[in-house]
């Protein structure tokens, strides 16, 4: 299969190693990667800060750049990227009277998958081969759990891992607290949501938090660091192209 | 900065929710209790949710009735006044909550008592109903039990359903023996008893108070007919008792008929205190005579539900049957508590509701800081037995927010500008790729890796987290290479492969 890799801003400007790690995998499993080289973002950040009107633009691009083809389908190691291209790519469109591109985004979108989607739903596999002999604990994104419901898709693969022991997460399911300019808006609660996360994460006794979108690592892994906590974070997409 | 001008009211602190936050987050006492109670009240209600197998069809029955009602909300009005007329009640009008105090206060008046037992309501809440009374030497007497720890602590409610929440029972205690006029005097904080020594306390004025004024869960357009439902009987003491039952309902409660309640009852408790069913479900319609209160009145409350129907977002919102369910859920309110949000309807539904009905007045005004009041988690979405999606409305709410801000000031805020460059930036790949590169200059100030302080605005950030420094090649350059090694090989090995 040709698979169009979006690498995601954060990816691509602060977090190489996840898109790597996810063209790796990829080509690993016989597929083959392609970089549709003018993307640059979905426009998460601006929708959600409310400057909807800003990120307009940002979707016409993205829209355009996907639209011109040479794949089969769009995979992005973010599940909140995905989430914004899939649900809110269309809203933006249409608040602006600008219905034609609405539906041309929800084309793109419609060919548009999240890692672990793509792996169990369109490749159809969840044993990808990988070694990994640490100890993991899994966060579930807000976006990837919420918003485009992976459900248990990356426990699946997870569990796959050659080598891992896979430590349940308490309280997996609430929110680190980043919230994108959440974080910056309301920094002190926010905070309070990280030591609670970082809290849970820590009584794991794992070495690794693993999760699907790298926004989310950076917050916890920043507040890991903070608290000077020997614990790495890594994206799902690094633990699944690692092998022996 | 300056601060906004308006009038702080029930619906508006006087403080944004960043700052009133911060206050509630240093109260570690506040944060165990609120942690405790909603994780318990989160664990009934998912208790209880899983053990209906058509859940889903209902939150959709919910969800689809209430759009009903939003569509033809004048029409039901019109046919719920000539209902409760025709069986013998009143029907009042009040545009506002100015209006609306006004109204019952008359009407307590014209029953010559000095004091007036009261069911836990969040329409009386909005409108500042006790504090107009009191102004007016009538004394409200709060009869639900929560309702009456927060009147007696002079405090505010933090909560829709469980407005003593930030309290715990050692709290409860003092407040008791501090306020209570006939507190017992070996008084403890075992719950059974403080619940005891308020039954007696509020037994005696259920027994003497001659008009009461309860809230509405839901009113029926087709008979007339309104429904409290509550948990410890006190509402069902006010709404029989009193000679004179004065009731105040935000136009938005109605439902068509008799036959929707099937669907309400069933959601309703198991989304808010996690119960199969609640203890106490009172219906009534106009006046029976010898039996209950032989005076009825209704009050009908707009206080900004009109300018909400009107609008796609305000709309949504108005289908909120007060469960607040999505409170209990909220990371955010689980932190904060309800009072940082300055309104009576604090959380995730506060959020969308109180900007709504108050309107947001540029960058100043808390309510217009409340949609940011989110990380957009969804945990909301996913409990709300209406199917409000919260989120989706938050997000419509900011950018009503920056549209607003926008038009009213000359000079763009920092936000602005900086959003404004990032969408330039970002709405083109080589830009991107400059970008990227200059953002490495920072790697020079960097110490292992990370950033641990940065200036403004970037500080919010390193005051708690670091900030891994960027990396010497982005993505895109490394496929550049890896393309350009391959393109090499290509053309340098031939097909030797």
């Amino acid at each position: 299969m040709r698979i169009a890799l979006i690498a995601t801003c954060l990816g691509d400007a602060m977090f190489p190693q996840v898109p790597r790690a996810t063209t790796e995998l990829l080509e690993r499993l016989g597929h083959q990667v392609v970089f549709p080289a003018g993307q640059t973002c979905c426009g998460q950040m601006h929708i959600n800060t409310g400057y909807v009107r800003e990120g307009l633009g940002v979707v016409r691009h993205h829209v355009e750049v996907m639209e011109q083809g040479g794949y089969d389908v769009a995979v992005v190691p973010s599940g909140s990227c995905t989430g914004c291209i899939r649900h809110q790519h269309g809203m933006v469109a249409r608040r602006a009277g600008d219905d034609g591109l609405a539906e041309r985004a929800e084309a793109v979108a419609g060919r548009t998958y999240e890692l672990s989607e793509l792996l169990v739903d369109v490749l159809g596999v969840t044993d990808v081969g990988a070694h990994y002999p640490h100890r993991v604990t899994y966060h579930p994104t807000c976006h990837s759990l919420r918003m485009i419901r992976v459900g248990d898709r990356p426990l699946q693969l997870l569990r796959a891992v050659d080598g891992i022991d896979l430590v349940e997460l308490p309280g997996a399911e609430g929110c680190c607290g980043f919230g994108g300019t959440f974080a910056l808006k309301n920094p002190a609660t926010s905070a309070a949501m990280l030591d609670d996360k970082i809290a849970a994460v820590v009584s794991t006794g794992a070495s690794a938090c693993t999760a699907g979108d790298a926004s989310c690592l950076m917050h916890i892994g920043g507040g890991l660091s903070r608290q000077d906590k020997e614990i790495r974070t890594v994206h799902l997409a690094e633990i699944l192209a690692s092998t022996r | 900065m300056s601060t906004f001008l308006g009038m702080p009211s029930p619906l508006r602190g006087e403080q944004s929710f960043p700052k009133a936050s911060v206050k509630e987050l240093a109260n570690g006492q506040l944060r165990r209790n609120l942690q405790k109670a909603t994780s318990t009240i989160r664990a009934k209600r998912a208790a209880v949710v899983a053990e209906v197998p058509d859940w889903e069809e209902l939150r959709d029955a919910g969800a689809a009735i209430k759009a009903d009602v939003m569509a033809r909300l004048p029409e039901l009005l019109e046919q719920f006044e000539a209902a409760v007329t025709a069986r013998g009640g009143v029907v009042h009008w009040a545009s506002d909550a100015a209006e609306a105090n006004a109204i019952v206060t008359e009407l307590v008046r014209a029953t010559g008592s000095d004091e007036v037992i009261k069911v836990k309501s969040m329409a009386t809440q909005e409108i500042g109903l006790n504090e107009h009374l009191e102004a007016e030497g009538i004394a409200p007497i709060e009869t639900d039990l929560a309702e009456l720890i927060v009147q007696l602590g002079h405090d505010k409610p933090s909560h829709i359903l469980v407005p003593a929440i930030h309290r715990n029972r050692t709290e409860i205690l003092d407040i008791f023996r501090r306020e209570m006029p006939d507190v017992p005097a070996d008084l403890t904080d075992e719950p059974r008893r403080l619940a005891m020594a308020a039954r007696a306390h509020l037994r005696r004025k259920f027994l003497s108070v001659p008009v009461a004024v309860s809230g509405a869960n839901f009113g029926i357009a087709e008979t007339g007919t309104l429904t409290v439902v509550e948990s410890e009987g006190n509402g069902r003491m006010c709404l029989t008792l009193p000679q004179t039952l004065i009731t105040v309902m935000g136009i938005e409660k109605l439902l068509p008929s008799y036959a929707d309640l099937e669907v309400f009852l069933q959601l309703l408790p198991r989304s808010s205190t996690g119960e199969r069913m609640n203890p106490y479900t009172s219906l009534w319609t106009g006046v029976t005579p010898g039996d209950g209160p032989q005076e009825f009145h209704v009050v009908l409350l707009d206080n900004g539900r009109t300018n909400a129907l009107a609008d796609q977002v305000g709309r949504a919102a108005l289908h909120c049957i007060r469960c607040s369910a999505c409170l209990n859920v909220c990371p955010v309110y689980e932190r904060t508590g309800g009072h940082a949000y300055g309104s009576v309807y604090p959380g995730p539904i506060g959020a969308v509701l109180t900007p709504q009905l108050t309107g947001m007045q540029g960058h100043d005004d808390p309510s217009a800081s409340l949609p940011y009041a989110s990380t957009l988690c969804g945990a909301c979405y996913d409990v709300c037995p209406v199917k409000i999606d919260i989120p989706a409305l938050l997000v419509e709410l900011r950018a009503r927010a920056v549209e607003t801000d926008a038009a009213e000031r000359r000079l763009p805020t920092g936000w602005a500008a900086a959003m404004k460059a990032a969408a330039w930036v970002m709405a083109n790949d080589r830009r991107f790729a400059v970008a990227e590169k200059a953002s490495r200059v920072g790697r020079v100030v960097a110490r292992d890796g990370s950033f641990h302080r940065l200036p403004p605005p970037l500080n919010a950030w390193t005051g708690s987290r670091d900030l891994p420094a960027p990396p010497a090649q982005s993505f895109r350059e490394w496929w550049a290479e890896r393309e350009a090694g391959r393109e090499g090989e290509r053309e340098g090995g031939g097909d030797t492969g």
